[in-house]
């Protein structure tokens, strides 16, 4: 690192390490705060559509139903790549603790590559379904199934951005004290979406499969 | 351009036309005034990219403020449109066109009156009584800002290209899809409320971080001011409510843009299941704009009493109870959905159950009035409206949370004045309280009392005249959203209800005169101490305007009431506390990002609304640019030097050593 | 004046007695609620120097015990009340009465009302004819969006959806014309949503039903141009049915264009 890295870095490692002296919290605590409450309401905002799926479950409309259309062989592979993926960003993360830049970005690019994976897989499955006539238009019960697993899937991709940009940003400025907070957020964000798919497991597929 | 053409203008309509024309007219010569007098980069630097907590919570309440006009505008349209039409007459307003004017009405006033005027308040005053320099996110806070200009700015646009909704200010489906609105107008509503719903999401998770995280040293929550709590339950109610209006309006933006079947008639659509996604944070929805209302009522009852809040933590109680309660009531919204008398028993006791900590408050502001010497001020005369006109509307909630009264009120405007009697009973005078109570901190003077007191009358009878007649009207058997009068009978009151809300222009009339008046007339009520009300929280320490960082240090917080403590040991020593010691600070910087992701969030929305999709793609990738953009910024905050700070607050403590010296004493 | 308060039914004056016990109730508190806070404000007010004051007074624990029981008891009144009269007045409960309930089935167009009297063989558009003192049972639908069906001086509303039937209950003491609404925005012709219902004496009633077979029938072509007619608010009366139309419109099947029933066969 150069010095003035050096500098910004320990000058914003000192604002960010413990209680200032105002007794105020550090940025950390609060940028990581927040950042888990914004995750609790996308939570919510997932609730919502899931008890949509919920309802709206059963209502086929003569139309395939979770039974005929849902192949757990991929779902399972889909939530291997996640989940492997959440365990290399958690490597990545303690990568970054020890201020490793090749491991970091080692790490953050097999996590990115699991994650593209998932969301091929996803689109693969999404285009198969709608060619064979299951697609969201074809009734309430599919409208449901593709808007859930299709916003988790959104979040993903969207996740795949942020991924991108933190890489870059690595790899330009460094382990500065603002950018480990966004890894830090980045890292829940990922880990939140891992918990969400679970959710999505059961309910839709394994639940779906079983009827 | 997607479905865009010119015919989208209703140049063969002339009242849309007229009222574009008034409002482009009236921007354009704002602009003209500006830039011609050379304030652009003043506005600009200080203002549109602040990322001061107080600028943003300013102009929160001015683009309230201004929308209140149009909402009223509505309002009268509505009114006169009804009167007119007693007799069989026809009336002006076809239906087509009343449709969207009553729609336009409630979803400006809930979503673009009340929620940015609460939000500014809480933006404005919370961390100046946390004894804080600004809120958790700073930039972040100008965004949400920006995003709810931008759904503002839609909803106006809607006036002049295309139109908007034609189903109420919920959009209830089957109405709403595709089938039965083909039109733009539906989309406009959507759109519009998605970009400043994200953008109060945000301000929900801001000020609940900053309410719950950052206090003064000393300030443990129970010596939190409870303006402060009712702030944070309204937040933490908007962290929990939001994402379901984003999933139920993106449910019903699949429905009409990808065919989806969420709500629509056929293929297992379920139009019940939006009733209940969109009155689960409906209902929750009222509370967040009442609980800081309520948080007003206790500071300035408490100041203008010359005595603490009586029973302050039943108060805190009672709120985190509503803030929960809240969840549990919605169905009462649709009791005559055919739910079964279970399902209607359990949400009608609920309903009861949430005007116990309610009644509650109501106590508590009597008991402190109790042994006070109250003072008769523009801010104390609008809780005592309040507390008279909140009272009947309550009770008319809580009659129709019994369900076979629902069953017949139901829809009625009976209903109708229900919800204006809490709403403008409620959040509009607990507004107005807290715009005349805070506005000498924001610009260092306060207002014209006299023009204070003329508007109060005006509304508070305007209110009465035109509200009760409702209520009469629904026992009459008058239904809400109708476009013109069907029975003789309803006619006196219909004329009796215009009336009414002529008086209420009035009020708004008295109130832009005081606004003018009072800025030419400054001079003669400058705020010189910063403390103008005999306050007893800690904003009234700082001077009026507060300067960036509020504190040039952060108070000791040794007791509840922050500030009187130490006002009263000023006055029993006759000194001030010893100077502090002075370090420097930091604050962020100012930055566009808010302006400009709004911008381009106004771009998408326009586009997707429109069907120009290779116009969304632009919107998109100049958000993810800005962000991108703001990402990567060197450069976050600037430093205030220890002697800029001394220089600051030793004008201060000059100016309050000199007003304890000469300080009166009550009698 | 008519309205909600001059009920003609038993389900109304159940319903108006429960409005006006409410508010009873209610005043009970609100009114020297209100006038307490009149009160203390003048009382106290800040030239008063005969109201002592109490600059520390800010808890007493008597007081927040009676502060939050007052509501708390008025509630749990009020809650029973609410419990009690839910089941009472429940729109699916059958109302007693001496004769068996008259079956009438409502279909919410745009913008007006079908009714059709399975029993009977008959419909009407706009003009609901009951006899006088019977239970009516009705199963609504709506052909289109939401709407309400509300006949204030009868009592209960129920709202009209699309695939889903809601069940109403009312009754008519008296003879007499009593107006309906849609009490449910439904688009633009929403206000002209009127109809009316008279009661009759049953003999009345049985008259009116051996004309009515006289009137065209409501055939599938009829049908059509009555939903596609979206400026309709004329009465009219049917003389015969499509066979299961209720259900046809209920369950979104097509109404096919076969040949109505004759209303005294079948």
């Amino acid at each position: 690192m150069s010095s003035s890295e050096a500098t910004l870095t320990d000058r914003a490692a000192v604002h960010d390490q413990g209680a200032k002296p105002s007794g105020q919290p550090s940025k950390r605590i609060l940028v990581g705060y927040g950042f888990w409450v914004f995750l609790l309401s996308d939570i919510i905002m997932f609730s919502a559509i899931f008890a949509a799926y919920a309802v709206l479950s059963g209502a086929t409309a003569g139309g395939p139903s979770g039974a005929q259309l849902f192949h757990l062989n991929v779902a399972a592979i889909e939530t291997a790549c996640l989940l492997l993926s959440s365990f290399t960003c958690g490597l990545a993360a303690i990568a970054a603790g020890v201020r490793s830049q090749q491991w970091t970005q080692l790490g953050l690019l097999v996590t990115g590559l699991l994650g593209a994976a998932f969301v091929a897989l996803e689109v693969r499955e999404f285009a198969a379904m709608i060619a064979h006539g299951a697609g969201p238009q074809r009734s309430a019960f599919l409208s449901a199934f593709f808007a859930l697993v299709g916003c988790h899937g959104i979040h993903v991709s969207a996740g795949l951005l942020w991924l991108g940009t933190m890489m870059a940003q690595l790899y330009a400025k460094g382990f500065r004290a603002d950018i480990m907070r966004r890894l830090l957020c980045f890292n829940l964000f990922w880990h939140a979406l891992d918990i969400i798919w679970v959710g999505v497991l059961t309910v839709v597929y394994l639940l779906g499969a079983g009827q | 351009m997607g479905k865009l053409t010119w015919s989208a203008i209703p140049f063969d309509q002339p009242i849309p036309m007229t009222a574009s024309a008034v409002m482009l007219l009236g921007i354009a010569a704002v602009l003209v005034w500006v830039v011609l007098k050379g304030h652009l980069p003043y506005l600009w630097r200080e203002w549109i990219t602040s990322v001061d907590h107080k600028r943003i919570g300013v102009m929160y309440c001015m683009l309230a403020a201004v929308m209140l006009v149009r909402g009223f505008i509505d309002a009268l349209m509505m009114r006169s449109q009804l009167a007119l039409s007693t007799g069989g007459a026809a009336g002006y307003l076809p239906p087509e066109h009343y449709d969207q004017i009553f729609s336009a009405h409630g979803t400006i006033m809930i979503f673009f009156v009340a929620m940015p005027f609460m939000i500014g308040l809480m933006n404005f005053v919370a961390p100046l009584q946390l004894g804080i320099r600004d809120v958790a996110f700073p930039t972040l806070n100008s965004v949400s800002l920006w995003l709810t200009a931008s759904g503002v700015l839609l909803v106006n646009v809607s006036l002049i290209i295309g139109e908007f909704a034609r189903t109420g200010w919920l959009a209830y489906p089957p109405l709403s899809e595709l089938q039965f609105s083909p039109g733009v107008g539906v989309d406009y509503y959507l759109w519009a409320l998605q970009i400043s719903g994200v953008g109060t999401l945000l301000s929900g998770i801001n000020l609940a971080t900053t309410i719950l995280k950052m206090h003064a040293p000393g300030m443990s929550y129970t010596r939190m001011p409870i303006f402060c709590w009712t702030a944070l339950a309204s937040n933490l109610l908007i962290v929990a409510a939001f994402p379901i209006l984003t999933a139920t309006f993106a449910m019903l933006l699949l429905d009409r843009y990808l065919g989806f079947h969420f709500f629509t008639n056929e293929l297992g659509g379920n139009p019940m299941m939006y009733i209940n996604l969109i009155w689960a944070w409906g209902h929750p929805e009222v509370y967040i704009l009442v609980l800081p209302a309520f948080g007003v009522f206790s500071e300035v009852i408490s100041t203008f009493s010359g005595k603490p809040l009586f029973g302050y933590r039943s108060m805190v109680a009672a709120t985190m109870a509503i803030c929960l309660l809240s969840f549990l009531v919605w169905l009462h919204h649709f009791f005559t959905m055919g739910a079964g008398a279970d399902v209607n028993g359990f949400f009608g006791i609920m309903t009861m159950i949430i005007a116990v900590p309610t009644g509650v408050k109501i106590f508590n502001w009597l008991f402190t009035l109790y042994g006070g010497r109250v003072r008769f001020t523009v801010p104390l005369l609008w809780s005592l409206a309040f507390m008279l006109t909140f009272v009947i509307g309550g009770m008319t909630g809580v009659l129709m949370a019994v369900p076979p009264a629902d069953f017949v009120l139901h829809n009625s405007v009976f209903l109708v004045a229900h919800f204006h009697n809490v709403v403008i009973g409620g959040v509009l005078f607990g507004a107005f309280a807290g715009y005349t109570y805070w506005f000498p901190k924001a610009f260092g003077f306060t207002l014209d009392e006299r023009w204070g007191k003329a508007a109060f009358w005006c509304w508070v009878i305007g209110f009465y005249v035109a509200f009760m007649p409702l209520y009469g009207l629904g026992l009459l058997g008058m239904t809400r959203r109708m476009q013109h009068s069907v029975e003789p009978s309803w006619t006196p009151l219909l004329h009796l209800a215009a009336v009414g809300a002529l008086i209420i222009l009035a009020g708004i009339v008295c109130q832009a005169v005081q606004l003018v008046v009072s800025i030419r007339t400054r001079q003669r009520r400058w705020d010189v101490t910063g403390d103008p009300w005999d306050g007893r929280t800690l904003e009234w320490a700082t001077p009026s305007p507060p300067p960036s960082f509020n504190f040039s240090v952060m108070p000791n917080v040794t007791g509840e009431e922050a500030y009187w403590g130490t006002k009263q040991r000023a006055i029993k020593e006759q000194r001030l506390a010893d100077e502090p010691q002075y370090v420097p600070i930091e604050m962020p910087l100012n930055s566009p990002t808010g302006f400009v992701t709004a911008f381009f969030t106004t771009v998408t929305g326009f586009a997707l609304i429109w069907h120009i999709w290779w116009q969304v793609a632009f919107g998109l990738l100049g958000a993810f640019a800005t962000f991108v953009v703001f990402a990567w910024r060197d450069r976050v905050e600037h430093e205030i030097t220890a002697e800029q700070l001394a220089k600051i607050d030793r004008e201060r403590r000059r100016v309050r050593t000199e007003a304890l010296a000469n300080r009166v004493p009550p009698a | 004046m008519i309205g909600v308060l001059n009920p003609a039914g038993p389900v109304g004056a159940g319903e108006r007695i429960i409005l006006y016990d409410s508010v009873a109730i209610m005043l009970a508190i609100v009114i020297p609620t209100m006038a307490c806070t009149v009160f203390f404000a003048w009382w106290f007010r800040a030239s008063n120097t005969r109201a002592k004051y109490r600059p520390e007074w800010s808890y007493s624990g008597r007081l927040e015990m009676l502060v939050w029981s007052i509501p708390t008891l008025v509630v749990l009144f009020l809650g029973g009340i609410a419990w009690e009269s839910s089941h009472d007045l429940d729109p699916a409960v059958p109302l007693a009465g001496q004769t068996e309930p008259l079956q009438v089935q409502v279909v919410s167009l745009d913008w007006k009302w079908l009714f059709i009297y399975p029993q009977q063989h008959v419909a009407s558009v706009n003009q609901l004819i009951i006899p006088a003192g019977v239970p009516i049972h009705f199963e609504l639908t709506s052909a289109t969006v939401m709407n309400s069906f509300f006949v204030p001086q009868l009592g209960s509303q129920i709202y009209t959806m699309a695939g889903m039937a809601t069940e109403l209950n009312l009754l008519a003491d008296h003879p007499g014309d009593y107006g309906g609404m849609s009490a449910q925005f439904s688009g633009d012709g929403f206000s002209d949503m009127r109809f009316t219902v008279t009661a009759m004496p049953q003999a009345q009633f049985n008259a009116w039903v051996g004309t009515a077979h006289g009137s065209p029938p409501l055939d599938a072509i009829t049908y059509a141009a009555l939903a596609a007619d979206h400026t309709s608010t004329n009465a009219m009366t049917f003389g015969s049915v499509i066979a299961n139309l209720f259900h046809d419109i209920l369950v979104m099947r097509p109404i096919a264009a076969a040949p109505a029933r004759d209303g005294k066969g079948s």
